[in-house]
């Protein structure tokens, strides 16, 4: 079946999400766009993916939790998984590598905990906007032992993506798929760095309008977070454990 | 000496001067924003070829006095209107990051 994906969405947990990205309004969007299949990824955290998940279910969505991870090299790498038990444990992983820093909410915006009826349960005061001490090249074993699997995100945009850092896809990382900006350009995949690799487009939305349409589609054979994981790895379900 | 005589002196360019007259105790040169965050010293000149919008939160972060923009690297729109709102000191050169800290070097001792 084909199910219109966006993979990569910020809700008010993100420094940098809007305050009224809130989980339910977020999936409300989402819904309204004509997604079928969605993800939160807020910046080095899965704090808000319940009620998110929670929230797009009942708008009949496939919801998956995950978290836009940031390298120590200044990488941001989406991570998704099936279930928010994985999420969780994930993100108690990564919360013993964050920076040490408290957040400024002055100069990074509020970092929001938000029920999926939109009630502040608290605010985060690590700071969640910078790179965390994990390296680039352990990300696909680690998200994999979680149970997830991981992508660069935005690899077209200069900053904080893959080869904006690095210069060159590198295939020894083990990354098969990458995702790419809605502003990137066509040609772009053309770059014989990145042979080889499948690619994905999502909206990284940080506020409500930049929620977009149906546009971006993945063909699975049915309707769960664990085929959509085995797309995106480019396996078949019954491979994935 | 302040933002504004090192700039005078060193022949840089100002993006957004916001506030001239700060004073400019050493300098830091890093491109990994959150490296930067935690190690750039307060009141610093930062040197960096990164110019995306993160870069005045960053410098407001770590509390330096000015970024220098090197290599002949231009802010992109965000980050020049970030930096106008939050009065970063905005400066940027062609020099590459090596000569422009040993000239700011130089001109501090």
């Amino acid at each position: 079946m084909k199910l219109y994906y966006d993979l990569h969405l910020h809700s008010c947990l993100s420094p940098c999400g809007s305050d009224e990205m809130t989980p339910g309004d977020l999936a409300a969007m989402c819904a309204l766009a004509g997604l079928d299949v969605v993800a939160l990824t807020d910046h080095n955290t899965c704090g808000n993916c319940a009620p998110f998940c929670r929230a797009a279910q009942a708008h009949g969505l496939l919801a998956l939790p995950g978290m836009e991870l940031c390298t120590q090299e200044d990488i941001h790498v989406v991570c998704l998984f099936p279930g928010l038990e994985e999420a969780g444990r994930f993100q108690r992983h990564v919360a013993e590598h964050l920076a040490p820093f408290a957040n400024d909410p002055e100069i990074f915006g509020r970092q929001l905990y938000m029920d999926e009826a939109d009630r502040v349960l608290g605010e985060e005061e690590r700071m969640l906007a910078g790179s965390t001490d994990l390296p680039l090249e352990e990300v696909p074993a680690l998200v994999s032992s979680f149970g997830g699997f991981a992508f660069p995100a935005h690899i077209d945009r200069s900053s904080y993506s893959l080869l904006g850092v690095l210069g060159l896809w590198d295939p020894s990382l083990g990354f098969p798929l990458a995702e790419l900006s809605h502003r990137c350009p066509p040609e772009f995949t053309s770059r014989p760095d990145l042979a080889g690799v499948r690619f994905v487009t999502d909206s990284d939305a940080h506020y409500l309008d930049q929620v977009w349409g149906a546009e971006h589609s993945m063909e699975v054979p049915e309707r769960t977070p664990q085929a959509v994981l085995a797309w995106l790895a480019g396996r078949e379900k019954s491979e994935t454990a | 000496m302040t933002v504004g005589e090192v700039r005078e002196a060193l022949g840089w360019k100002a993006f957004h001067t916001a506030d001239p007259d700060r004073r400019v105790t050493g300098g830091y040169a890093g491109d990994l924003l959150s490296w930067v965050m935690g190690r750039a010293g307060q009141d610093c000149a930062w040197f960096t070829i990164m110019s995306n919008q993160n870069v005045a939160a960053v410098a407001l972060m770590a509390d330096v006095a000015c970024v220098v923009l090197t290599e002949g690297v231009e802010p992109d729109g965000d980050l020049l209107r970030r930096a106008e709102e939050k009065e970063v000191n905005l400066l940027g050169t062609g020099e590459d990051t090596y000569t422009a800290a040993c000239r700011l070097h130089r001109c501090l001792t």
